[in-house]
Formats: C-alpha cells, sequence, structure tokens
C-alpha cells in the first residue's frame, strides 16, 4: 500500500482538525483556581492550629506578615525564595520524569547525597582548574554520580523487577551512611577536624553569587540558570523528544507500549538514570552554591519535599517550578515567621502538607469555595 | 414482574445519555435491545440496576414507581443484571461464588457451605443449568462460567434478567444452548433482557425487539416481520451493507510462514502447538476460533511481542524468528491489536500522539537533535482522521474521548495507512458499531487488493466467513482445520464445529 506518512497535502477537513481545542474552563479551574484557593484553605487551617496550640491572634497576624516579608517582601527575601527553590525544583523536575514515566522513585534523597559529595570532591580534588571549566565539571559529576545512583534502582526493577519503590528508600538510607563513611575518608575529611566534613570547595568551584554586587548577603546563585535550563530541557525532552514519548507512553499503559515497540528496561533504566541526574544535579547546586562542603544531613530532606513538589505539579516542569517557587518562598518565610513571631518551623510543613490535601482533592476544595467555578460539574462524566 | 421505563432521561452535563424513553419489560418474554456503542444501552441498564439516577421519567415495577438510590437497590427489586465481563473469583467453587456477598449462615454467624451447595442444586435442578456446584471456576469453559453469573442473580431471586451481550465469548453451538437456557428461563416466568449488538441472534432469540441511538427509542417492532437490514438501518440510521464486496483473491508470493512453531507457557503447557501455515499476498486469511483456544498467542508470536519456544518464523522470506517487536513493524508489518484500550492505544495522548504510537521514531517524523517533527505528525494524523473517517473536531483530544468504533478506526487507519506488507488484524471490530464495522473490512479488503498480505484473527464467525479467502481453525493451540472460502463456499457448519473442536483434521 502506498505509504502515506510523512508530508501530506491537506484539505479543508484535514485542516479543520489542526484547530487546538481549548482547555477548556475545566482546565483552567483545575490549574489555577484550585491551587489558589487550596493555599488559602492552608493557611486558614494553618492559622487554627496555631490558635489550637495557644497561640495568639495577634502573633498569628503577625507570623503570616512575617510569611509575606519573608518570602517576597523584600530582595533578601526574594533571593532566599529563589536560593531554597533551586534544588527543591531540579530534584522534582527528576520525580515528576520519573512519574511520567511510571516509575515512582523515592529515591531523591540519596541521589542528591551522592551528587553533593560527588560535586563535593571533585571540585576540591581539582583546585587549578578555572572556574569555567570547575564549575560545569563538578556539577556533571555531581549529576554523574546521582544517574549512577538511581540507575542501580532501574536496573535492578528492568533485570529483576524489584520494585523501585522498595529500593529507592534502601538506597535512601544507604546513602546516608555512605555519605558519613566518606567524609571520614582522609582524602574527603578537612585536616584536623574528627568530625565528618569534607573539605571546602574551592573559590573557582563555587556557583557565583548572582546579586552580591549589590549586597554581599544576597545568597541567590548562578544554579537559578541550570535550573531554569533544565526546567525547558525536561519540557523539551518530555514532549518534543523520541525518547520523552516512549518515557509518556511507558507511564501511560506499558502494554502500548511494549506494542509500539518499546523496550520498557531501557526506558526504565534511561528514566530512572536521567531523574537521578537531575537530583545530582540538585545536590551539586546546593553544595557548589550554598554550602560550599559536604556535612552529615546536608540535603535536609530536600529529596522528599521535591515528592509532594513534583505531585503538586503534577509531573508538568512549568508545574514543577511554580511548585518549587511556592515551597521556596514558604521555607524562606518559615524561617522569617520563626524569628519574628516566634512560631515554629514546623508549622511550615504542616501549612505544606495541607497545601498538598487540598490539591489533591479538588472536589474539597469546589465545594468549601463556591467562587470561580462553574456550576456545571457533572460534565462529561458518562 | 413487569418492568416499565416511562419518559425516562438521563443527562451528564450537555450530553444527552437518554433521552424521553419508553420502555416495557414483561415476564414471560425476550425483550432484545439492540444499539451501537454509546447509544445509550449501558446507562439505561444501569439505571435498572440502580447505579444511576434518572433525571426526569419513573421506573414502574407492577405498576407501581420505585426510586432506586443506589447499587443494589436492583436486585433488591429482583432486577438482576449479568455482566459481559465476568465478576467470578477464579479461586472460588462454583457454590462459593454463587453466594458471595449473600451467604447463608449457620447459627453461630458461620459460613454454611453445605446448604450453599444444596441451593445451588435447586436452581440448577430448576433451570437445567447443568453446573457443577463444587468446581473451581478456573477449571470451568467460559460458556458455563457465564452460567454461573446466571446462577448468580437467580439465587438473588431476580425475575428480571438484564443479559449484556451474553454471546460474545461462546462458540456457535454454546449460543444454540444459552438459547435454550434462556428459553427455559422464560417459560418460568422470568423477564429477560437481550443486549446485543447481533442482529441474527435478537431476531432469533426475542418477542420484541427495541433499537436505541443516540439515547432515544428509535425502532420497536416484532421480530417476525423485521430482517437484519431493517434493524441495522433503525441502529444507523443509514443503509448498512452487510455483504463484504470483493473479488476472488490473486494470491501472489509468500508473506508469512510459521514452520511449527510451538510457545509453552510457565507450566510448560502448550499455548500454541506445533502450528504451520503460510499468508500469501493478495489473500486474506483468517482464524477461527473460540477465544482463548491460543489465538492471543498466536499473534503475539507473530508481531514479535513473544517468542516461541520452537519453530521458524518467516516473513517475505527473511527469518524472523528472533526480531524485535520493532523491526517487524519497519519490515512492513502492521499490527491491530485485539484489545485497543489494553494494547493499541493510549487513553491519555491525544489522537495525532496515537496516530504515530509506532512509529514516532521514523525518519518522515525526525527533526533535529532527536526531536519529533510535531507539525508533520500532527498533519499527518489529520490526513488519516479524514481519510479512515475517525469522527474528531481535532486531532488535539485525548483518544480515550473518541466512541469505540472512532477509536477503533484511528487504530486501524495507523496500521493501515503506512507502507505494509502483511496486516495480522486481530478482532479487527470488537466492540465497534455496525456502520464502522463495514467501512473497516472495506479498508481490508483494500489492504489485500493493493497486495497485502492479511491474517484476520477473529471469534466473531460471521466476521471470518466474510472476509477471508481461506479459513483455519485454531482449537486448543493447533490448528485443526482448514477450509477453501473462495466466493464464500466453506460450509458455515463445518467451521462451527471445528472450532468446538469435534472434526479435528478432517474437515477440509
Amino acid at each position: 500500500m502506498s505509504t502515506s506518512i510523512g508530508k501530506r497535502e491537506l484539505d479543508d477537513a484535514g485542516r479543520a482538525l489542526l484547530q487546538r481545542a481549548s482547555g477548556g474552563r475545566g482546565q483552567f479551574e483545575d490549574l489555577v483556581i484550585v491551587p489558589i484557593f487550596a493555599v488559602i484553605a492552608a493557611l486558614v487551617l494553618g492559622a487554627l492550629v496555631m490558635l489550637a496550640t495557644g497561640v495568639d491572634i495577634g502573633t498569628i497576624g503577625k507570623s503570616f506578615v512575617a510569611l509575606g516579608k519573608g518570602s517576597v517582601g523584600s530582595l533578601n527575601a526574594i533571593s532566599e525564595t529563589l536560593t531554597s527553590a533551586i534544588p527543591l525544583i531540579l530534584a522534582g523536575l527528576g520525580l515528576g520524569l520519573g512519574f511520567r514515566a511510571g516509575l515512582f522513585n523515592i529515591g531523591a534523597e540519596g541521589q542528591i547525597v551522592m551528587g553533593g559529595l560527588a560535586a563535593a570532591i571533585f571540585a576540591f580534588s581539582f583546585p587549578g582548574l578555572p572556574a569555567i571549566l570547575l564549575i560545569p565539571l563538578s556539577l556533571l559529576a555531581g549529576a554523574i554520580a546521582g544517574a549512577i545512583y538511581a540507575g542501580f534502582a532501574g536496573v535492578l526493577k528492568a533485570t529483576t523487577g524489584a520494585h523501585e519503590v522498595i529500593t529507592t528508600i534502601m538506597l535512601n538510607l544507604s546513602s546516608f551512611l555512605i555519605l558519613i563513611w566518606a567524609l571520614k575518608q582522609p582524602y574527603v575529611q578537612v585536616a584536623g577536624r574528627s568530625d565528618p566534613i569534607s573539605k571546602s570547595v574551592p573559590e573557582a568551584g563555587q556557583l557565583p553569587r548572582l546579586l552580591d554586587w549589590i549586597d554581599p548577603n544576597l545568597r541567590v546563585h548562578a544554579g537559578l540558570f541550570v535550573m531554569l535550563i533544565m526546567v525547558a530541557f525536561i519540557w523539551w525532552l518530555l514532549f518534543r523528544s523520541k525518547i520523552g514519548f516512549a518515557f509518556r507512553a511507558s507511564g501511560e499503559n506499558p502494554d502500548a507500549a511494549r506494542y509500539a515497540g518499546m523496550k520498557s528496561g531501557l526506558i526504565i533504566v534511561a528514566a530512572m538514570g536521567t531523574a537521578g541526574a537531575l537530583a545530582g544535579l540538585g545536590g551539586a547546586s546546593q553544595v557548589l552554591g550554598v554550602l560550599e562542603r559536604a556535612s552529615p544531613g546536608f540535603s535536609a530532606g530536600i529529596g522528599f519535599d521535591a515528592i509532594a513538589l513534583a505531585l503538586l505539579g503534577r509531573s508538568h516542569p512549568v508545574g514543577i517550578l511554580l511548585a518549587g517557587l511556592l515551597f521556596g518562598g514558604l521555607e524562606a518565610g518559615g524561617r522569617q515567621m520563626q524569628v519574628d513571631a516566634g512560631v515554629s518551623i514546623d508549622l511550615i510543613g504542616i501549612i505544606q502538607a495541607l497545601i498538598i490535601v487540598f490539591i489533591a482533592a479538588p472536589l474539597l476544595v469546589r465545594a468549601i469555595f463556591p467562587w470561580g467555578f462553574r456550576k456545571d460539574k457533572e460534565g462529561g462524566a458518562a | 414482574m413487569d418492568v416499565e421505563l416511562r419518559g425516562i432521561t438521563k443527562r451528564f452535563g450537555p450530553v444527552v445519555a437518554n433521552d424521553n424513553v419508553n420502555l416495557v419489560i414483561r415476564g414471560g418474554e425476550v425483550l432484545g435491545l439492540l444499539g451501537e456503542n454509546g447509544a445509550g444501552k449501558s446507562t439505561m441498564m444501569n439505571m435498572l440496576s440502580g447505579l444511576y439516577t434518572p433525571d426526569e421519567g419513573e421506573i414502574l415495577i407492577d405498576g407501581k414507581p420505585v426510586k432506586f438510590d443506589g447499587p443494589g437497590d436492583g436486585i433488591e427489586a429482583g432486577i438482576g443484571m449479568v455482566h459481559q465481563h465476568f465478576m467470578l473469583v477464579p479461586v472460588f467453587t462454583v457454590a462459593e461464588n454463587v453466594v458471595l456477598g449473600v451467604e447463608p449462615t449457620g447459627r453461630l454467624g458461620h459460613l454454611d457451605l453445605k446448604k450453599a451447595r444444596a441451593q445451588v442444586e435447586e436452581i440448577n435442578q430448576k433451570y437445567g443449568l447443568h453446573v457443577p456446584a463444587d468446581a473451581l471456576i478456573e477449571n470451568l469453559p467460559v460458556g458455563i462460567q457465564q452460567r454461573v453469573e446466571i446462577l448468580k442473580v437467580l439465587f438473588r431471586e431476580a425475575d428480571v434478567l438484564i443479559l449484556d451481550e451474553p454471546t460474545a465469548v461462546l462458540t456457535p453451538q454454546e449460543v444454540e444452548e444459552f438459547f435454550g437456557i434462556v428459553n427455559g428461563l422464560k417459560e418460568a416466568g422470568k423477564a429477560i433482557v437481550f443486549i446485543t449488538h447481533k442482529l441474527h441472534e435478537i431476531l432469533a432469540i426475542s418477542d420484541r425487539i427495541s433499537v436505541l441511538r443516540q439515547g432515544r427509542i428509535t425502532g420497536e417492532g416484532d421480530p417476525k416481520t423485521l430482517d437484519e437490514e431493517k434493524l441495522a438501518e433503525m441502529m444507523v440510521g443509514r443503509h448498512v451493507s452487510f455483504t463484504v464486496d470483493k473479488t476472488p483473491a490473486q494470491p501472489g508470493s509468500e508473506m508469512l510462514r510459521l514452520e511449527k512453531v510451538t510457545l509453552l507457557d510457565d507450566k510448560d503447557d502448550r499455548l500454541i502447538d506445533d502450528v504451520s501455515f503460510t499468508v500469501r499476498s493478495g489473500e486474506i486469511v483468517g482464524i477461527a476460533g473460540v477465544q482463548g483456544n491460543g489465538q492471543t498467542e498466536l499473534v503475539e508470536v507473530i508481531t514479535g511481542l513473544a517468542r516461541g519456544n520452537a519453530g521458524r518464523i518467516t516473513f517475505a522470506g527473511d527469518d524472523i524468528t528472533h526480531t524485535s517487536v520493532r523491526d517487524r513493524h519497519r519490515r512492513g508489518m502492521a499490527h491491530i491489536p485485539e484489545d485497543r484500550h489494553r494494547m493499541g492505544m493510549v487513553d491519555k495522548f491525544t489522537i495525532a500522539e496515537n496516530m504515530v504510537l509506532n512509529s514516532y521514531y521514523d525518519e518522515a517524523y525526525a527533526a533535529p537533535l532527536g526531536s519529533i517533527d510535531w507539525n508533520r505528525v500532527n498533519e499527518t494524523a489529520a490526513a488519516f482522521c479524514v481519510d479512515f473517517d475517525v469522527r474528531t473536531p481535532s486531532v488535539f483530544l485525548p483518544g480515550g474521548s473518541l466512541s469505540g468504533g472512532n477509536q477503533q478506526k484511528m487504530v486501524v487507519a495507523r496500521e493501515l495507512e503506512r507502507q505494509t506488507q502483511l496486516v495480522v488484524a486481530s478482532q479487527p471490530t470488537r466492540g465497534v458499531d455496525v456502520g464502522s464495522i463495514e467501512y473497516i473490512h472495506k479498508r481490508l479488503v483494500e489492504s489485500r487488493d493493493e497486495g497485502d498480505g492479511v491474517l484476520i484473527v477473529s471469534s466473531e464467525l460471521d466476521e471470518i466467513m466474510g472476509l477471508s479467502d481461506r479459513i483455519l481453525v485454531m482449537f486448543e493451540g493447533r490448528i485443526v482445520a482448514e477450509f477453501d472460502n473462495t466466493g464464500g463456499k466453506a460450509d458455515r457448519n463445518q467451521v462451527g464445529l471445528a472450532m468446538a473442536g469435534a472434526t479435528e483434521g478432517e474437515a477440509a
């Protein structure tokens, strides 16, 4: 039969089919209105929690003012928000990519640890290299370490069927111990210290601060660009490239992917590897941009927050970017809350959790907030 | 017991699934309900079983209006549903499955299986179902499993039985037996609603027929005064041709050859047992057989989804026994999979994405850096939709939003629009409306006439008889008979018997 894929002349009927169907009101509501109300609901509930724990109304008001001030209220606040968001978004992108490919990777925390550790070791091992080489190579070392570490889980799943949730949790736990062991090795440990802590990243290996010409305390660093490039790259990878098409097909319907001749084992390993590289990059940027050395617990739960982030952003790179800015803001604002109002930082964790609960339950949000939603809720169900 | 639906309307958002439907179901009568997928049959039956509540209108049982609020209310009122997909626990016995959820209990609240067995036997006797009460479901053939489903609703004292596409999984002989059971139930005073899209069956079994189209009753009548053509016209809304127009085959060179192909399962049972046959270019070979006799596995071995344990497969002269799915696809093998939802498409992908599901890597769509040229994909998808009459407002809608017939046309378009040499079509028209069946058959014959080898695997005997130039019958993993069907000369009865394993090796 004559081939007809590739270039085709379209008649009017064909061109009509190329009209983009608008996402419709429902999609707008889900992506914009629901999250806004979810944040409001979470803040209100957070206030109630504070009330319940004996915080007076005045302090609650003060703490919310501090939350706003600490996240977007000043140049320093914005800088802090962005600084917190960088590793969260990088790790979140990796997790989101995994979710798209049908992999529930819990291992970003371990991959961040490995990435950060590798970046630190690489950077202090080659102090003589100029910044233009040392920074990208150190970042690359972090990405590769993360990719290999996540790749273990991928290979195990592809060859033995071991579930990635189990293996990545185990790899997380292992990573903490590997980190402490590595930090005590003479090659890594700072001379003269007995506690596990790595040598410092040389100046040339540090991600330059972007705004230190205004105020040397502004911490936002060049990792911001790495993060933005990765958002664009992952968007391209998922929605424009061949491999991304295979990732998404495998995630949505593994049988259809097999039917289409995609190799599931290869896709699992590739997707895990990419996810690990991103988390590793997140760890590397945290070490090279903020911490300047690796120490026990430097990953600080970023890899776990990133899971929430990826879910909140619906595994879409742009959604993850926005969710990451929100979480970064909450974190920066939370620190301010603690300082100004003396409210526990744990409250921020509660508010984050509540936001996720509400976003995961759009019907609940629609029931609580009748405004802004189209009345007809039954639409399309058949 | 009589049930009446009076002026029933059900809307889902802007979609009117049932529009002012009136229907009477009488005890001692078989009501045939005919309609395409999406015509509103399921919605109507779900209202009868209590799953949905009608927006307007009322349901009357023996003249008294009733209100169903949830699932379970229907069976409570004596309306039982036998689903197309069985809902049985494979490792339980028949009796255990039948009583599941309404178990007879002893004084201490313990399960009284003896009593359950006795009750099951009693129903068995009364309606002549002949189901072994102690057999495990997994060891029973589908025909008997279906009777277990019927037992279940009878056990719950249903007076109205709704049978949803009950014959889809049966051989022609089993259908005859099944009709016997239906008639027995009718004589016992039960009301039967027989839902199907098979026209000759509805004519054979029904006392009255109602046809549903786009949520409305578009025809009602006595089967004695109706024929298949009139019914099809009521169902689709236009004239439909049943006979597949085709000229005698002109077989050319050999496209596909299987030599002693065998496939074992985990327990070393033979799923495919020493199968050899060929398909030539320019001919349609049909593989008839009751579902579950190795056809699924045969297609998987031919398309590369499974590896045979022994034997050799050649495609246009090349040995492809060990090559990948993609290699076979590249060589020009088209594969219409038997279950489009499980394999043939990704529901959440757009129509455009689904149209390139297995050719996205093709050079025709390649853009720099491993990108896909999406503009080209979209244009091609739009052209395919036009060519194959896939009805959608846009190629950017999810494939899952299409109706069943249009989904299947999407899959068929994707497979046939490529440069192909061999088309492997498994259940190419399953769950597809009459109008689309006609169209898909026409395109398959066109592929043949353009020189492709076409292999059709179907459990619909009518489809096999109408399309094939040559018929192979598969039974328990083996090819047990071959028939020449030039000009439709194969004997339908003989094929049916071979499907049941009766004339092993003799009929030819």
